[in-house]
């Protein structure tokens, strides 16, 4: 088990350097970035203290020297905390996604729930309840939640609210509260905002674990020990849900972390930008549009370990469930 | 043939799937599947109307402007003001400046009537890129500055919104299309040989898709195209959006076909073909590569919204196609934003064919998924 | 000769002769497979009777009915099955007093008739009825460990008496309560220990995963018989086994059967493995029962062409003859199209045309105990 720990961990950690070196050649990669124009532009002005400030930023950003050493430079800076500086703000990059990290782990972790316990209810269902009324229509609805991107969704939805209900659907908290302290009313007016977009966030993924966990279970069912179970004398229900969906859900917690997971990290993320929600989706698609790159890697970095940490989280899980993993 | 020698006593379903090859059986289990059938024919339909006959559908050019900025969708009437039926006809749009809301709208002016007709004549256009042409399918028979026909409204610049719909459809279909093909090939060869051969290309194809699929795709393209330059010209920003595409998606499907190659390998006809001295070659592309078709077709198709979805999602933020190319994706970008929705929701027109596509897609490669098994009892 | 149709069947349970009572008693039953392309008769006419602490084997080819039968009994036939005919009258003999205190004698239990997955069911099924099954490997969920599947069927069916102390007097009417926590370990670790699995207190907190093929169905074993059934459904329990661990549960089995009176429904199609086993056959074929005897008859005098075919396709020890092992001839007739008259007709040896294909024949007595289904014995 240790081991097996041990090796999950290094290979997150091996995968966050390998992240975190392709996000440096993408900062250094579009020409006509932000900090090239911004010495282009000092240059032209040709002053002194132009001068000057070319030499500071040369320095911070080792412009002289070879492209690993400042990587290598970006990387340390990086785990002390020091992202860089966005150049379109002119503020440290710790400073503007700060807050934002945050809501966007929240906003991923309530997409996941809802995901995970909407669809494995409705997978048992669809399984247990085969050829069924109830099986098809749920059949039907996780196939165009299948093939419905999270952000046309946000869109349709943004439409019906606006011109249907006259609602506002945009940001995490009523004006009332936005600059408010932390308090339990505050939190209630966060979950308020919160579960739509994380419901839309879902669908995608709720349409495709639905289909899986039915799957699963169908074969499972078939299994020798759902028939031992049965010939205990167990209630129907604890031989589908002790014994079967026990074994059915092993394999989707894989699915989760590897496959869910991150399409809802980016799903969430393109959501937020349809509902101007404070998470680093925005930040990050206005920092690329308008090459400012510090910003953009920063960002993916953190998207990328927060992929990398629902993966390991999820290996963990399995093991914890899973005595033949754990016991290995 | 194998027919003639079957007993005649024979139903006629049986005897036809007797008697014919793998492929045969496939297509008669494939129309067998309604919904398949139907996706099959509706994705034809949008592809010739979107990619081929753009021209002719709609009743202007792509980037004719006009004074009528951001005008409502025209509603085609069959019934007068005084009640009477007759011939599908238009109103007028005369400017109004609301006062309150200090906007510009527009309003209905039943004094003008303008006729809609088939086969009108237009702007100029070479259909095909090669036969010059001026009828369009419908449209109105009136000065263009005095009244148009905007049938899903028009956008900020005055321009038929329905027209750009149509014509923005042919470069977000085709980019699915010519991505998924460059996926192809570069994931079904490596996929084969990382499965035949093992070694350094299998490594290869291991350990990259291993590493893309730690990164989250999405913000990977945007990064990627992003980095795009921004003075290129728009043919190559297509071309280099489509290679993106195709670099992130390939690795996949090289797993996926790489790990049938490894059991397929170990089928006892594999194994025969070996004994009797086939070459690698001749194993790998006439015994193996057949067998992983069925599955990467599938793959392929169910894989191809993907690509439309991607395009039009960067389009969208602004980080793959850029003005003057017209796409859903580019589209999209004037219609997502909450103040379109408010005033201008018809630019939102442009999400039903993009939902359709994905929905047809998804009909053909399910179809398709069913005919293809043959493990289906059905 | 005694001419009996199968529509009414004789109870050929004569509880004097034995002094020992019914168990089950199944009568004329009937599953059907309603599936895509037709209605498939997995046992059409089946009739037999156990005892209590009777040993009666069933066998037959693989896809006869005869594991369907044992499901049948437990009201466990898989979709899109069906019983559509039939009585299978269980015989309860009430262990524990019901809520007045008070404990009824014999409570016949049509089992056709009762809901599948109600209550009453539930408390036969594992709890008076157990099955163990055909693969040990994966007959146990595999996240489990073998204490907590004790723990799951000693809790639901055994209950304690409560013994009061210096309350002579009341001894008669005893009370019963549920098992804890800690007595239905000690009860599982001593059922495993009865099994023959060495250290069960250590194997008690063991994962399937961790044990082996025979040990798996040694739990099986322990889990069947922790409730104390007084019938065991052995539905090939040692197909998937070594031979050397086949004989080892064997001896298991007799032995627990011994000390418990417990009746067993043995199914297999190995007839060395009945032989040792049973004291009664029903031999089947096709969903239907073609011969029914006491072993020594069967085996000595078989009568029907199937059962005396499938005899000499038994490999046989001793000196050299030369002869080739005899098989039965043609192929197991597609279950949906099944040939008309005898369903045996096309493959017999000793088919005579223009009858065995036209009539369906009747159960027949050719002797105690022994009846057969086959138009060689009728008038």
């Amino acid at each position: 088990m240790l081991n097996y720990l041990i090796r999950r961990i290094g290979y997150a950690l091996i995968m966050v350097v390998l992240v975190s070196f392709v996000s440096f050649v993408i900062i250094e990669l579009p020409p006509g970035d932000y900090l090239t124009q911004k010495i282009e532009q000092l240059r032209a002005r040709g002053d002194r203290s132009a001068e000057q400030q070319v030499e500071m930023l040369r320095a911070r950003y080792g412009l002289d020297k070879p492209f690993l050493e400042r990587y290598i430079n970006w990387a340390v800076n990086f785990v002390r905390g020091d992202f860089g500086e966005s150049f379109e703000f002119e503020r440290p990059v710790s400073e503007i996604l700060g807050a934002r990290l945050g809501y966007t782990v929240i906003l991923a972790l309530a997409t996941t729930l809802i995901t995970w316990f909407l669809a494995i209810p409705l997978g048992v269902l669809s399984a247990v309840r085969q050829y069924s009324l109830t099986d098809q229509v749920i059949s039907v609805i996780s196939f165009i939640g299948l093939g419905m991107p999270g952000f046309l969704l946000a869109l349709i939805i943004m439409y019906f609210a606006i011109i249907v209900f006259n609602l506002e659907v945009t940001g995490l908290f009523s004006p009332e509260f936005q600059d408010a302290p932390w308090s339990f009313a505050k939190f209630l007016d966060l979950l308020n905002h919160l579960w739509l977009p994380a419901l839309i966030a879902a669908v995608t993924g709720i349409g495709g674990l639905v289909r899986i966990m039915r799957g699963n279970l169908l074969d499972t069912l078939g299994q020798p020990f759902v028939e031992s179970a049965r010939a205990r004398g167990l209630k129907n229900r604890t031989v589908i849900w002790k014994h079967a969906v026990r074994i059915a859900i092993n394999p989707l917690i894989t699915i989760l972390g590897s496959e869910v997971f991150p399409s809802i990290v980016v799903g969430s993320a393109l959501v937020s930008i349809v509902l101007n929600l404070p998470t680093i989706g925005p930040v990050f698609v206005d920092s690329l549009r308008k090459l400012d790159m510090y910003l953009a890697g920063t960002c993916i970095v953190f998207l990328t370990i927060m992929l990398l940490i629902g993966n390991l989280v999820a290996d963990l899980l399995l093991a914890w469930v899973d005595p033949r993993i754990r016991l290995e | 043939m194998a027919v003639a020698t079957a007993p005649s006593a024979l139903p006629v379903a049986k005897k036809r799937e007797i008697g014919q090859s793998y492929w045969d059986l496939v297509k008669y289990r494939f129309k067998k599947n309604k919904l398949g059938v139907l996706g099959l024919i509706l994705l034809i339909v949008l592809y010739v109307s979107f990619v081929a006959i753009p021209e002719f559908l709609a009743p202007y050019q792509l980037e004719n402007r006009s004074n009528f900025v951001e005008a409502p969708p025209t509603a085609i009437r069959f019934v007068d003001a005084e009640g009477r039926f007759q011939a599908p006809f238009i109103y007028g749009l005369d400017r109004k400046i609301d006062a309150v809301r200090r906007l510009r709208t527009w309003e209905i002016n039943t004094d003008r009537k303008y006729p809609v007709r088939l086969f009108v004549q237009g702007d100029e256009y070479r259909l095909f890129g090669l036969i010059p042409m001026n009828i369009h399918l419908f449209g109105i028979e009136a000065d263009q500055s005095e009244q148009r026909i905007f049938i899903m409204g028009s956008d900020s610049l005055g321009r038929d919104y329905f027209t750009r719909i149509l014509y923005g459809g042919r470069l977000s279909l085709m980019i699915g299309l010519l991505g998924q093909f460059l996926t192809l090939v570069l994931g079904v060869t490596l996929g084969v040989i990382s499965g035949y051969y093992g070694g350094a290309v299998d490594m290869f194809v291991q350990r990259f898709t291993e590493f893309l699929s730690a990164f989250p795709n999405i913000p990977l393209f945007m990064a990627l195209s992003a980095a795009i330059p921004v003075f290129w010209p728009p043919a190559t920003v297509y071309f280099m959006l489509t290679i993106i595409l195709a670099f992130l998606g390939w690795g996949g499907l090289a797993r996926q076909v790489r790990g049938l190659i490894l059991s397929l390998r170990e089928r006892e006809y594999a194994l025969a073909a070996k004994s009797f001295g086939a070459s690698d070659r001749r194993i790998m592309f006439r015994h193996l590569m057949p067998g992983t078709m069925s599955h990467v077709i599938v793959i392929a198709t169910l894989s191809i919204p993907g690509m439309i979805l991607a395009e039009t999602a960067l389009s969208w933020l602004g980080l793959g196609l850029r003005p003057p190319l017209t796409s859903w994706g580019t589209l999209l970008q004037d219609a997502g934003t909450v103040r379109a929705i408010r005033f201008v929701p018809w630019l939102l027109w442009v999400v039903p064919p993009i939902l359709l596509t994905i929905l047809t897609y998804n009909m053909l490669g399910d179809g398709l998924r069913d005919a293809l098994d043959p493990y289906s009892g059905r | 000769m005694e001419n009996l149709s199968p529509q009414v069947p004789v109870a050929t349970a004569a509880p004097s002769a034995d002094a020992r009572q019914t168990l089950i008693e199944v009568r004329d039953l009937k599953v059907e497979f309603d599936i895509r392309g037709g209605v498939v008769k997995a046992v059409d006419g089946l009739t037999f009777d156990i005892r209590r602490g009777q040993t009666v084997g069933i066998i037959g080819e693989s896809g006869c009915g005869k594991s369907v039968t044992a499901r049948a009994i437990l009201r466990m036939v898989p979709k899109p099955g069906k019983i559509t005919g039939g009585e299978i009258l269980y015989y309860r003999y009430s262990r524990y007093p019901d809520k007045s205190g008070k404990t009824k004698e014999i409570e016949v239990i049509d089992m056709t008739k009762l809901d599948p997955d109600g209550e009453l069911v539930r408390q036969i099924r594992g709890g008076e009825i157990a099955m163990i099954f055909q693969e040990p490997m994966s007959s146990l969920t595999p996240v489990y460990t073998a204490g907590t599947h004790l723990n799951e069927a000693i809790t639901l069916h055994r209950l304690l008496p409560i013994k009061k102390l210096g309350d002579q007097m009341a001894e008669k009417i005893m009370q019963y309560r549920p098992v804890t926590k800690e007595e239905a370990r000690e009860i599982a670790v001593q059922m495993l220990r009865r099994v023959g699995i060495p250290k069960p207190e250590q194997r008690v907190d063991s994962y399937p995963h961790q044990l082996s093929g025979g040990q798996r169905q040694r739990v099986m074993i322990a889990i069947a018989l922790s409730t104390e059934p007084y019938m065991l459904i052995a539905d090939e329990p040692t197909t998937a086994l070594d031979v050397s661990i086949e004989a080892q549960i064997l001896d298991i089995m007799r032995e627990l059967q011994k000390t418990a009176n417990m009746a067993i429904m043995f199914i297999t199609h190995n007839l060395g493995v009945i032989a040792s086993m049973a004291e009664e056959i029903v031999v089947m074929y096709m969903g239907k029962q073609v011969e029914r005897a006491k072993v020594v008859d069967l085996f000595y005098n078989p009568k029907h062409p199937y059962t005396k075919a499938l005899l000499q396709s038994v490999p046989k020890l001793g000196p050299k003859t030369g002869a080739r092992l005899a098989s039965i001839e043609g192929m197991v007739p597609d279950p949906l199209h099944l040939p008309t008259g005898c369903v045996f007709h096309p493959r017999c040896p000793a088919f005579m045309a223009g009858k065995c294909d036209k009539l369906i024949p009747n159960w027949t007595k050719v002797g105690e105990n022994h009846w057969v289904r086959c138009l060689l014995y009728e008038e």
